[in-house]
């Protein structure tokens, strides 16, 4: 076997943090190659670099493709030399046919005028080869995701792609849409494309890979061969890090139980046939802190925000008690009231008003708290912004500045006074300490303790499992919409958590 | 840092504001010279002053509604249309079907309530674009005051709904002239603002907001109090206070109010600055997006009878393009296209300048087609001053 593309010793640094560190990988010509890796560990990453998402210059370390160094200034370049990468997200135009798709940004043209008939026919080509029975004309939008997946690699194809990677492909797909997606890489292989492919279904991997490389914290772990690849070995280079950063002390000291969830089931807010959240029940003690584990896009989110106001999705079923009495959380100024709060993933998106000043910001969710009748009390809403910004330490030079000009964990600080502005008994925290750095990480946990000590509930989402090991007193597992364990704080490890999910995945009915 | 950057840093960082101020007082000076120089007519002259409110005191009004409207995120392009037709229904009440004024105010108000409420459900609860639904109003209400007033112009009205546009508050102290209830009024206005910017700066102060330079805040509040004195002064020794002049005093101190100091009115700047982030707060978003385009329905009628009153007749091509005038004033006036940001105070100024450059560059027998292109480009000019800021 020839060597089609090696990376060596690859870096790379965004502010605060070094994504990759001497990653190496080798693919040879013709094989199916893996990248396992826990979520942020710098699989989307590399490959990022490998296709020049970021530019020559912006990475250390050497790429060879083909033998010759590989210098992409711009994905263009490293389309020109086929190496080709389907996103998770679909970089599909729904409004568009198969075939304008299939050749956007590559039309078949002759000074700026398309040639539509030979374009039709290519994309029928195309289209029989990934084994895909629709008209070239129809719009890809009326096509469900596996469909759209399947014209991805025919947009690939179209480009004479060497070395094609599809990052997560199966994520969004139904079972048998997988499985085919799965036949269609074998049968591209036995064709001569050299693929990657990014995932952390095992199951899928031993089915398609011919070598797996695993990737912890930047860096390579280990290659592993097809003769060699068992789940126990995979789970154990994925997570087998040391415990990286401390936790705060704590001592639980779990009381009478607050929030109870029972039987929830919640359908897509769009594709009403598809049940997102399946039977999920769990429950929070006073002065508890309950983690739930899961991977990207098993429905942590999705639970949350259900709950919380019914912020997400639709036709809700189920039981919301808080202290044993059933609570009104059908909307997110009910659910306040009730006692909850929701500290969103997206703090950018979807906590903060970044225009705005740190003060209104920390008033928002409880403006009646600062007036009097309708009439704001500004005296009394910077009065409380200032207590706040000392008892969690929010590093600003006055509560005036927008929080636009705050570092990631100061702005999590100002969403998080926001919401203990709102004196919750349980707090929702999805994933509190995404994108900051880890002085401020430790902060936010001994906050987290604080809240638990003064007798609230503490929910905490995260993908990272060894803050959940180190946080939590109990943690529940969810995957593919279901709550699927639940371990208390002696029996959880990582190794443990990453095998429910794992022996869970696609074999729920 | 009590003493501050000093005043160049100040100014940099209150440059808009600051900066629309500079910008009418220049304007005004500017035609005050020209007029007098070209034509030899006292642009400030108390009738001129006197006209200068009445013929832009719609755009104020409704431009008060379209900054809540655009603070929302959204727009409203049918105020025009709906000037227009509530203007005509007060025609068909007062004129046609004798109704006392008492009663046709309220019920013309009730009329753009709720033709603000008809097109805000559709924008608030169905999610359909304002730009499309307004565009579709806009079209539909024009259509409507043609039917309506069947082609013709309905008028004359009565002296008690005029006074709406063309009467004065009378001098409770009976001297006549010059009228002392307005000098007096002015004065008091003067004294108040001063008052509460005194206030402000002390508020700043316990907040540790670096104030404004002293020197900087009484040239300033000076500025003002002198222009406000000398336009009381202009009015009162013309026909007094205006009726459309105290209306119009009071909306602003109201809506202003409402911006800054309550609970709904800071609601809607959290929803124009991130609608997810405000929902995710317990903030029903919907229904104050339908209040909003309610509100501006009850100002667009208000103004459409001040229009009706002042030509004392209701006319097919009334509020014709008012739209477009209501709309640049709020952007001239510092709000932020994509919602969440812009001040009353700003609007009205915004307003104001339109105003003094209509009235302006009208007195100089400037053609309609280089009025348009001269507003047109003040317009651009003062966003382009905006992002440029934003950038800097």
């Amino acid at each position: 076997m020839t060597v089609l593309l090696e990376m060596q010793g690859i870096g790379k640094s965004f502010p605060g943090v070094r994504a990759l560190d001497q990653v190496n990988l080798t693919v040879e010509a013709g094989e199916i190659h893996a990248i396992c890796g826990e979520n942020g560990a710098g699989k989307s990453t590399l490959m990022k670099v490998l296709s020049g998402v970021y530019p020559v210059g912006s990475y250390d370390g050497e790429i060879r493709f083909d033998g010759a160094v590989l210098e992409n200034r711009s994905i263009r370049d490293s389309e020109a030399k086929g190496i080709i990468i389907i996103h998770q997200e679909l970089a599909l135009v729904p409004l568009l046919s198969i075939a304008e798709n299939v050749f956007i940004g590559n039309e078949i043209a002759r000074k700026g005028v398309i040639n539509w008939p030979a374009a039709f026919k290519k994309t029928e080509e195309l289209l029989r080869k990934v084994g895909l029975n629709e008209a070239p004309g129809t719009l890809v939008g009326k096509l469900g995701v596996g469909k759209q997946q399947l014209i991805e690699i025919a947009k690939a194809l179209a480009k004479d792609v060497r070395l094609l990677i599809l990052d997560e492909p199966t994520a969004a797909l139904q079972e048998n849409d997988s499985q085919k997606l799965l036949d269609l890489m074998l049968e591209l292989k036995a064709q001569g494309v050299t693929q990657i492919i990014i995932s952390h279904k095992l199951n899928e991997i031993s089915r398609v890979a011919d070598r797996i490389t695993v990737i912890r914290d930047g860096s390579t772990v280990s290659t592993i061969d097809r003769t060699e690849i068992s789940e126990d070995r995979i789970i154990r280079d994925m997570v087998g890090r040391d415990m990286a950063h401390r936790y705060p002390d704590r001592v639980p000291n779990p009381g009478e139980v607050l929030l109870e969830v029972e039987g929830w089931n919640v359908w897509h807010p769009e594709q009403k046939d598809r049940q997102i959240i399946h039977n999920a029940g769990f429950h929070v003690r006073k002065g508890e802190i309950v983690g739930i584990a899961g991977l990207m896009g098993t429905g942590r989110t999705e639970l949350a925000m259900s709950l919380f106001g019914r912020s997400y999705g639709r036709g809700h079923q189920g039981q919301v008690k808080m202290r044993g009495a059933v609570a009104d959380v059908s909307t997110v100024e009910k659910a306040i009231a009730a006692g909850i709060s929701y500290v969103t993933e997206d703090r950018k998106a979807l906590g903060l008003i970044l225009e705005e000043p740190i003060l209104t910001n920390i008033s928002l969710a409880n403006l009646a708290g600062i007036a009097l009748r309708g009439v704001l009390d500004k005296r009394r809403e910077a009065r409380v912004a200032e207590d706040y910004r000392k008892a969690l330490a929010i590093r600003t030079p006055g509560v005036q500045q927008k929080v636009l000009n705050l570092s990631g964990g100061n702005q999590q600080k100002v969403v998080l006074s926001k919401w203990l502005f709102t004196d919750p008994q349980v707090l929702i925290l999805d994933e509190p300490t995404r994108g900051i750095d880890v002085g401020a990480k430790y902060e936010i946990y001994t906050i987290m303790n604080d809240l638990a000590a003064q007798g609230r509930g503490v929910v905490m989402i995260s993908s990272e499992m060894p803050e959940l090991l180190g946080m939590c007193d109990r943690i529940y597992v969810m995957n593919e919409g279901r709550i699927v364990g639940e371990l208390s704080r002696d029996e959880a490890t990582q190794e443990r958590i990453m095998a429910m999910i794992l022996k869970t995945t696609g074999r729920a009915a | 840092m009590a003493e501050g950057k000093g005043l160049g840093a100040h100014l940099g960082g209150h440059l808009r504001e600051n900066g629309m101020l500079v910008a009418l007082v220049a304007i005004v000076f500017f035609f005050t010279l020209v007029v007098r120089m070209t034509i030899d007519v006292d642009f400030l002259s108390a009738q001129n002053i006197t006209n200068l409110f009445l013929q832009n005191s719609y755009v104020i009004i409704m431009a008060l509604g379209m900054l809540l409207v655009i603070v929302a995120g959204h727009i409203d392009l049918s105020v025009g249309s709906v000037a227009a037709f509530t203007g005509a229904v007060a025609a068909t009440l007062t004129v046609t079907l004798g109704w006392p004024v008492i009663a046709v105010i309220p019920a013309v108000l009730v009329v753009g309530g709720l033709i603000g409420a008809a097109q805000g459900y559709w924008v608030a609860y169905w999610r359909i674009p304002s730009f499309i639904v307004t565009l579709a109003g806009m079209l539909v209400f024009r259509g409507l005051t043609l039917w309506l007033l069947g082609g013709q112009n309905i008028g004359p009205f009565p002296k008690s709904f005029q006074a709406l546009s063309t009467g004065f508050i009378p001098d409770l102290f009976m001297v006549g002239k010059p009228n002392v209830t307005a000098l007096v009024v002015v004065a008091i206005a003067a004294l108040i603002l001063i008052w509460l910017g005194l206030r402000a700066r002390q508020r700043d102060a316990e907040f540790g907001i670096e104030p404004e330079p002293t020197g900087l805040f009484w040239v300033r509040n000076l500025i003002v109090s002198a222009a406000l004195i000398f336009v009381g002064y202009k009015l009162a020794s013309f026909r007094g206070l205006p009726n459309v002049v105290v209306v119009l005093t009071i909306l602003t101190v109201l809506y202003a109010f409402f911006t800054e100091n309550t609970t709904a009115g800071r609601r809607i700047y959290a929803l124009g600055g991130n609608e997810k982030a405000a929902k995710l707060s317990g903030i029903n978003t919907n229904r104050l997006v339908f209040l909003c385009f309610v509100n501006m329905g009850v100002l667009a009628s208000l103004a459409g009878m001040i229009v009706t009153a002042r030509l004392n007749s209701a006319t097919p091509k009334a509020g014709t393009g008012f739209e477009l005038d209501v709309i640049a004033a709020v952007f001239i006036g510092g709000a932020s296209m994509t919602g969440g940001s812009g001040k009353i105070i700003g609007v009205v100024v915004g307003a104001l300048i339109m105003g003094v450059m209509n009235n302006g560059m009208s007195i100089l027998g400037i053609g309609i087609d280089y009025q348009q292109v001269i507003k047109g480009l003040v317009l651009l000019a003062a966003v382009i001053f905006d992002v440029y800021n934003k950038n800097k």
